[in-house]
């Protein structure tokens, strides 16, 4: 069946679309009860994040939007030190939307949810114009413990920087559908609970987190650089970034350190934790890549410095411009 | 060559003076990424050249584009980084906001597949480039005469090394020696560069584009200073005489001619038009020569002769910049701007 | 745009190369080069430039001995 502009209208169409596919899989003591809004459990420190999800492809090789949605908030709650707890989202169908694709993406999107140990509670869908794709807006709310205190503002001259695993999978999973390159690269979609929860509870002293999404390894640590104004220095090939990936890169000229993730998060830690925070991150789920890629310094505030293979030192900026394939 | 010998010699260089220009617009990229200023010493000065097809494309030539894309039935083609490069009053990104038909392709072999599949739509292709890429549409006429197709033409913006280098070493730019072009050699064969060798007494590196591959070069560059030698750092896909099945196809199809290389005017012998006999797939080439400045204080001209340094335009990162290019050097991601400000070097 | 990695040609179907990048896979047209299947080569946007030769190692030897020569 195809979305028309009537499974928007709030009647009966909509109605069914609800209880057919999204109540259906997302149910839970909360949902169910189908109030305007939902009534949860608290806590005394929370954490509260948005995101809106617009990818093209809609379903790609190793997931699709359902999964990216709940990956993405859950992970920025994560990355305060959160424990997540609720979702919410909201559906924006273009007409013309295959009903049995709606389908499997809310199935994965429950599944994800299950496997992040949070709950859907709230939705809404709306229905637009357009020729049958769809967009989801989610809001998220986790947990902080009182002790708690991760923040961009942390890293400190001394701290490792440790990335969870491979550059750039996502990135080059989204451009290879659209360009037709064949490959067997797939998105590294995926929560990152376990990890976190490893350094959490092994009281590992982890002063900032971020996950390694849009703008790449480079925008995330020059940001940090900027905000706890201190140097971050790389080396280069300690960088990992598995052959395919780096050579879809050359072929469309351009970064690894700028290419977009969706399960991939960077740790700043102390320094005497270091080999024990990558222990935990090697051994949880999504994990096994990880490395120790650099040090924070006192050198200048603001300055992401990357050692390259051939031992020169290149300065690195935040993406710029949209990255257009290049003629040359 | 041990590459930790060739490190040494050019970090601890302690002799004449000597500013190499990299030619070539993937090299300037390269040389970034790898870090390589930091490797040299303070003796040898690297310099950005005109070397990027996108950067010396004259407005004229934008704004015709933009024109055809307006009309009724015809799209134009066009590499990514076309899009953004400033005509007289804006570019071809906007003028697809505004309505305009532009695609962008990775090919201009794709055109083959889409003339097919639309034959009521006129296909133009944004045909620029340099020796390396001129082959390509070559071979995309051969396509196109051998399978009948007739909804395609070329408005070409196509630029010759030798004669803009000429051009270069005669306007008195400081250089001492030259990065020769890694994939224009490909193409061309390196002996191409022995006249200029010759003429000029300066040295010619042809370069791969590996950080050691750039590094050879620049030790072979700063050893033969002072000599007319032309190297051939890349054998591994440059001969001396290079791709003559390429050059013979180019010849086929295109004539010399003069061209306008944006901010340095118009170079005798720089370009190539296509033929008269070919003459039904050219969308009006010849004559694009108008070359409108964006911003009066943009220096683009200046930083593509090596005269100065990006960073000493005052436009530079403060009105200049990749959100917001004001000259062509900005706009491409292999525009010496562009890199200079994507890298922070000084 | 100019692609400086080696691919190597896996298949010739008429005019056209499959070429392997590490597992990315892309067409291009052999009209400008002699080619077979096994063969590392440069491509360009969507043509295949040259064929990689065997003889590097040898001709950069050389080089380097006429470079010292030379200074």
């Amino acid at each position: 069946m195809k979305i028309t502009m009537a499974h928007g209208s709030g009647g009966r169409a909509t109605g069914e679309l609800i209880e057919q596919i999204f109540a259906k899989n997302f149910n839970n003591e909360v949902l169910d009860k189908m109030e305007d809004s939902a009534v949860v459990a608290g806590n005394k420190k929370i954490a509260v994040t948005t995101d809106s999800f617009v990818v093209d492809p809609i379903e790609f090789p190793g997931g699709d939007i359902g999964r990216l949605c709940v990956c993405g908030t859950v992970n920025d709650l994560l990355m305060r030190g959160a424990k997540p707890q609720y979702l919410t989202c909201g559906f924006i169908l273009q007409e013309g939307a295959d009903t049995e694709v709606i389908r499997r993406i809310v199935e994965s999107m429950a599944e994800t949810a299950r496997e992040a140990g949070v709950q859907i509670v709230a939705g809404d869908t709306k229905v637009v114009e357009g020729n049958g794709g769809m967009y989801i807006n989610t809001a998220g709310v986790g947990f902080v413990e009182e002790d708690v205190e991760i923040s961009a503002q942390q890293c400190t001259p001394g701290d490792v920087v440790i990335i969870s695993g491979n550059m750039g999978d996502h990135h080059a999973t989204i451009l290879g559908c659209r360009m037709g390159i064949e490959n067997t690269i797939k998105s590294d979609n995926a929560p990152l609970n376990e990890m976190v929860n490893a350094l959490l509870t092994n009281k590992i002293k982890v002063h900032t987190l971020r996950d390694i999404t849009r703008g790449g390894l480079a925008t995330v640590l020059k940001e940090l650089a900027q905000t706890s104004k201190c140097t971050i220095r790389l080396k280069e090939d300690s960088i990992p970034v598995s052959p395919q990936v780096r050579d879809f890169c050359g072929l469309l000229g351009l970064e690894p350190y700028y290419m977009g993730n969706e399960g991939k998060m960077v740790a700043i830690v102390a320094k005497e934790d270091a080999a024990k925070a990558l222990e935990l991150i090697r051994s949880s789920r999504y994990g096994q890549d990880a490395a120790i890629i650099g040090e924070v310094t006192d050198e200048e505030a603001g300055e992401l410095w990357m050692e390259t293979a051939i031992g020169g030192i290149r300065s690195l900026e935040i993406l710029q411009g949209e990255g257009l394939p290049r003629i040359c | 060559m041990n590459l930790e010998t060739i490190k040494k010699y050019l970090k601890e260089y302690d002799g004449e003076e000597v500013a190499l220009m990299e030619v070539c617009g993937s090299h300037t990229g390269a040389i970034s990424k790898f870090g390589i200023p930091t490797l040299l010493s303070k003796k040898i000065r690297l310099i950005s050249g005109p070397g990027c097809p996108v950067c010396v494309t004259p407005s004229a030539y934008i704004d015709r584009l933009i024109e055809l894309c307006k009309e009724p039935d015809t799209c134009v083609a066009t590499f990514g980084d076309l899009m953004r490069v400033p005509g007289s009053e804006k570019n071809l990104s906007l003028a697809k906001g505004e309505g305009g038909n532009v695609r962008m392709v990775y090919s201009p072999m794709e055109l083959l597949t889409l003339a097919k599949e639309n034959p009521t739509t006129n296909y133009i292709f944004a045909a620029v480039g340099f020796e390396t890429t001129t082959p390509v549409y070559a071979l995309l006429l051969e396509s196109l005469i051998r399978e009948n197709i007739k909804n395609v033409k070329l408005l070409t913006a196509l630029k010759t090394m030798p004669a803009a280098i000429n051009w270069l070493c005669a306007s008195g730019a400081p250089i001492t020696g030259f990065i020769a072009p890694g994939h224009v050699s490909v193409i061309t064969g390196s002996d191409i560069f022995k006249p200029l060798a010759d003429k000029y007494g300066i040295p010619f590196a042809v370069a791969g584009f590996q950080g050691e591959e750039i590094l050879e070069a620049l030790y072979g560059l700063v050893k033969c200073q002072g000599s007319g030698k032309v190297m051939n750092f890349y054998p591994k896909v440059v001969t001396a005489e290079g791709n003559t099945v390429a050059q013979k196809k180019v010849a086929t199809y295109f004539e010399e001619s003069s061209a306008v290389w944006r901010g340095m005017g118009a170079i005798e012998g720089s370009g190539l038009l296509l033929r008269k006999e070919y003459a039904e797939f050219d969308a009006g080439s010849a004559d694009l020569n108008e070359d409108k400045k964006l911003n009066k204080a943009c220096r683009c001209d200046q930083v593509l002769m090596g005269k100065i340094s990006p960073t000493e335009c005052p436009l530079f990162r403060k009105v200049c910049n990749p959100m917001n290019p004001q000259g062509a050097c900005m706009v491409s991601e292999e525009g010496s701007c562009h890199q200079y400000l994507v890298n922070n070097r000084r | 745009m100019c692609v400086a990695l080696p691919g190597k040609v896996i298949e010739i179907n008429d005019r056209t190369a499959t070429v392997d990048f590490s597992g990315n896979q892309v067409k291009a047209d052999t009209g400008l080069v002699s080619v077979k299947e096994g063969d590392y080569v440069l491509v360009h946007a969507g043509c295949i430039m040259q064929v990689m030769r065997k003889e590097e190692a040898e001709e950069l030897e050389e080089l380097f001995r006429e470079v010292e020569e030379n200074a």
